[in-house]
């Protein structure tokens, strides 16, 4: 309600603004039959940029202060010994009371007078401060208005002050990368490093237990939280998936590309696409539903004890959902290689297979290597799959025919609940975050580089 | 002489013979490599088939549920309540207010199971003999609900019989729809024998019959009448997170991609920035779950559950997308049409924004769409920010607690009635992928129309 209100007085003040600045630059124009320097939309422009940045600091610096002020008027209401008599947890309840009140919605319970009292205050001191706020930034828009729209001559450069404030504004946006960056590294961090209080740091790192529970022995009152057996579970899957998607994503980009007729590269090449664009909530299920129970019945019958929830499962699941990953960037890969070395491979006789096995594949293994790093780090990150499929048994062990837990498993099972960042259970999702962020960042890194330094060979 | 030819002619004929056979070998390892490729393909696009058809066909059975067609008496011996308080001349609105709520609450303190009992017995052949508890375990627990709104809605029905369909429950309707193994025995099937049988009773008398399940868009969430949980919470709440996203990402992600390519002095800052934004777009999902759950929940307070917040996060998740593609958009526009612009002596600001951007205009939508799509389907980061919490209303604003599609999807899959869940999560599946699909094609669709034009 009070930001609607908010909004809309901004929005009226805006229009006006655009208005008065445009108006007043036509009667320059056509008034005295001078030359002026910018458009009329600029100088309402600038006239509607003058007016709307006061209204809007000081709209902000209510929102940001408000909050604490209101705090210290419920507070100042309060009888000083009830103040007194209440620890932090009494006192915040008792403000959420009046608060309740001063709405109107009313609390369960007996209201107390001084409550009572206490939020009728506070109802007419939020709408005086309302009004007060309101009336404030009205104020200063309309005193900005006339300040710029008196400034408004033929000679005034607005185009240039709008475009400035419109640069201004889009290296703004820009920052909105770093800041995510920033604010990545720095939650990961300060959290982790939380955890790293509770935990040494070599306990998690080279611990074999995962067992994040309250426990009596062993590792201390915290439950003991080795990475080891998640970082094992998360590599056998990733090998397992890339086991299915590089032969597979690999041919099949060899076949498109070499062999295809465009028409069936032009039909076949969308669908295996499609595999890259299905959620992979979507592939957690098909593994969970299907593939697990498949296999699971396919080992009973040649002997093998495999288990529906696996790491063969999820695996399997996770390569199908990378294939179109490899067999796209392995595409382009090998176009990029030059006509003149598959041309050259053909005049000396050559069939077309060994000269893509020869020639090709040797000339663009670089950029295919480093598609394949890419396709690695999405597989270490990818998280509903393992969690619906890979069965979560965070044990030490090299079965893949048994139920392992992975690092994003593990993220999903600390953080889901409750998200107390008080104890060690949830702070080590951080840990385990910041684990998974380092090792796929190096791995793209690593790529990327591949990538380039052989597309650069060419150039 | 001759000798020596013969010779040279013999090994020629040889080295043919030994070409020959070399050759037919590498015509063999020319077939099997390129069978391989073949096979290659096929077995990927025959992953997508299988989805597909595996999808469909474990989720069709949900779009469809079993109605019971039930004569229902408002029998005034089990619905003893005052009749509907009347206004009488000079009541004052609150006394009136009061009198109807306290008859409302009356009502609610009934048994209406026992008229839900009556109306299947009445239903049951005669003679035929099942407990009250296995007779209402063939009826939705709703029902009871559905039954006394009717009755509060229209008063007068006391003692009167009218034909209300209400759902069979989700163990019926597992039966009936045969999802359930018919010959297990009776210790692990869910319904009683006697109930068992009076459903097939039921369903050779057509009392009842199977419907379109247009509950599952219409209700929400339900975790005590299984059989009418809806998608239609999960779907707003998707709907509000792909307003925020659109509203956020896409504005600040054209901007940042026009500053860069356009405005951006070639810098070690701007290099830092573009590597920056590379990265970002390869940080795995749940990595922007935990900067949602640490930042926005941990440290800005903003509320647990909301759209508002997992809006946040796909935003900073589709960014990097919505720029890259831009950036490509933006360095393809000719170099003659900006020269024309600025030789017209418009600014540099004017010549990106009435020139340069609106030829753009197809790519970055097309971007948008895909990343949209992209967001649409994301759930490991949502499980993070506290969506994966059970909600049954539908938010109204972005603020409310809320859950979002894949979510659902992630909730039901885990629901302890496998039997029923999992063809409703298979439903639920393809009306996700419904979306995507609708949403991938209107961008291929705008594509192939505004490229033509431009």
């Amino acid at each position: 309600m009070n930001s609607l209100v908010i909004a809309g007085l901004l929005l009226v003040l805006l229009g006006l603004a655009y208005q008065s600045g445009w108006s007043r630059s036509r009667g320059l124009a056509t008034a005295n039959g001078v030359k002026v320097h910018s458009r009329p939309q600029y100088h309402g422009s600038y006239v509607a940029i003058w007016t709307l940045v006061p209204a809007l600091v000081i709209v902000i610096l209510w929102a940001w202060l408000g909050d604490g002020i209101t705090h210290n008027f419920i507070v100042g209401q309060i009888p000083v010994e009830t103040v007194q008599s209440l620890d932090q947890v009494g006192l915040n309840a008792t403000i959420a009371r009046i608060k309740s009140l001063a709405s109107g919605y009313g609390v369960a319970g007996e209201v107390l007078p001084y409550e009572q009292t206490a939020g009728d205050a506070l109802r007419s001191f939020q709408f005086i401060t309302f009004l007060v706020v309101i009336v404030a930034a009205a104020v200063a828009g309309v005193v900005a208005l006339l300040y710029a729209r008196s400034r408004i001559t033929a000679r005034l450069r607005a185009r240039n002050a709008v475009e400035r404030v419109i640069n201004i504004a889009l290296l703004a946006c820009s920052a909105v990368a770093i800041l995510t960056t920033v604010g990545i590294v720095a939650s990961l961090v300060s959290e982790a490093y939380k955890f790293f209080t509770f935990i040494h740091p070599l306990d998690f790192f080279f611990g074999t237990v995962w067992n994040p529970s309250f426990s009596s022995t062993g590792g201390g009152a915290h439950g003991q939280y080795g990475l080891l057996p998640l970082l094992a579970g998360t590599l056998m899957i990733t090998f397992i998936a890339m086991l299915v998607a590089v032969p597979v994503g690999l041919m099949a980009a060899i076949y498109l590309s070499q062999y295809a007729h465009h028409s069936f590269r032009a039909v076949a090449k969308p669908i295996i696409e499609i595999l890259a664009g299905i959620p992979t909530i979507v592939f957690g299920f098909f593994a969970l539903v299907t593939v697990g129970p498949f296999l699971r019945d396919v080992g009973g019958f040649i002997g093998l004890d495999i288990k529906a929830t696996s790491a063969l499962t999820a695996g399997v699941v996770m390569g199908i959902m990378i294939i179109p990953f490899v067999s796209s960037l392995s595409d382009d890969i090998l176009n990029q290689v030059p006509r003149t070395l598959r041309d050259g491979a053909y005049g000396l006789g050559a069939t077309k297979s060994e000269t893509i096995r020869n020639v090709l594949l040797p000339a663009a293994l670089p950029g295919i290597v480093g598609a394949f790093l890419l396709a690695v780090s999405r597989a270490v990150g990818e998280t509903m799959i393992v969690v619906l499929a890979a069965g979560n048994s965070p044990v030490l062990r090299g079965n893949p025919f048994e139920p392992v837990a992975t690092i994003t498993v593990s993220i999903v099972n600390q953080l889901t609940g409750d998200s107390d960042f008080a104890g060690p259970q949830s702070l080590v999702a951080f840990a385990l975050g910041l684990t998974l962020f380092v090792i796929t960042l190096c791995l793209n890194v690593f790529a990327l580089y591949i990538v380039r330094r052989f597309r650069e060979q060419y150039e | 002489m001759t000798d020596m030819l013969s010779t040279g002619h013999q090994a020629s004929v040889e080295r043919t013979k030994l070409i020959r056979a070399g050759l037919r070998k590498r015509h063999l390892t020319e077939n099997v490599f390129k069978g391989l490729g073949l096979a290659a393909i096929i077995v990927a696009l025959g992953f997508v088939a299988l989805l597909f058809v595996d999808i469909v066909r474990r989720g069709a059975p949900a779009f469809t549920q079993s109605n019971l067609h039930l004569s229902v008496t408002f029998d005034p011996a089990i619905i003893g309540v005052e009749p509907a308080p009347v206004r009488t001349d000079g009541q004052s609105d609150a006394d009136f207010q009061a009198a109807n709520l306290k008859w409302q609450r009356d009502l609610a303190m009934l048994n209406w199971n026992k008229v839900i009992e009556a109306s299947l017995r009445a239903a049951a052949p005669a003679g035929f003999e099942i407990d009250t508890k296995d007779l209402l375990a063939i009826a939705e627990t709703d029902a009871r609900h559905q039954v006394r709104e009717q009755f509060v809605a229209d008063p007068s029905l006391l003692g009167k019989t009218v034909e209300v369909d209400v759902l069979a429950s989700a163990n019926a309707q597992n039966w009936i729809k045969g999802n359930i193994d018919r010959s297990l025995p009776d210790t692990q099937q869910q319904l009683s024998a006697p109930a068992r049988a009076l459903i097939d009773e039921m369903v050779a008398s057509g009392a009842i019959s199977n419907g379109f399940a247009w509950s599952i868009f219409t209700n929400v969430d339900s975790r005590s009448a299984p059989a009418s949980a809806g998608l239609l919470g999960a779907l707003v709440g998707t709907l509000w997170m792909m307003l925020v996203v659109i509203v956020l990402a896409v504005p600040i992600g054209v901007a940042s991609a026009i500053y860069l390519e356009e405005f951006a002095p070639k810098s070690r800052i701007t290099d830092f920035i573009e590597v920056n934004i590379n990265n970002l777009a390869a940080v795995p999902s749940i990595v922007f779950g935990l900067l949602g759950a640490a930042a926005f929940i941990n440290y800005m307070h903003l509320p647990i559950s909301a759209p508002i917040v997992g809006g946040l996060v796909l935003t900073l998740m589709t960014l990097p997308t919505i720029i890259i593609a831009t950036r490509g958009a933006l360095l393809g526009v000719s170099p003659a049409l900006r020269q024309a612009a600025l030789g017209m002596g418009a600014s540099k600001t004017q010549m990106v924004f009435h020139h340069v951007l609106p030829v753009t205009f197809p790519s970055i939508l097309t971007a948008t769409i895909l990343g949209v799509a992209h967001a649409l389907g994301e759930t490991a980061p949502l499980l993070l920010i506290g969506m994966k919490a059970f909600v049954a209303a539908v938010p109204a604003t972005p603020f409310d607690q809320a859950t979002a599609l894949p979510v659902q999807i992630y909730l039901w899959q885990g629901n302890e009635n496998r039997n029923f869940f999992e063809p409703r999560t298979a439903a639920a599946i393809m009306v996700l992928l419904l979306v995507m699909i609708l949403l991938n094609g209107v961008a291929i669709y705008l594509r192939s129309r505004l490229e033509k034009r431009a």
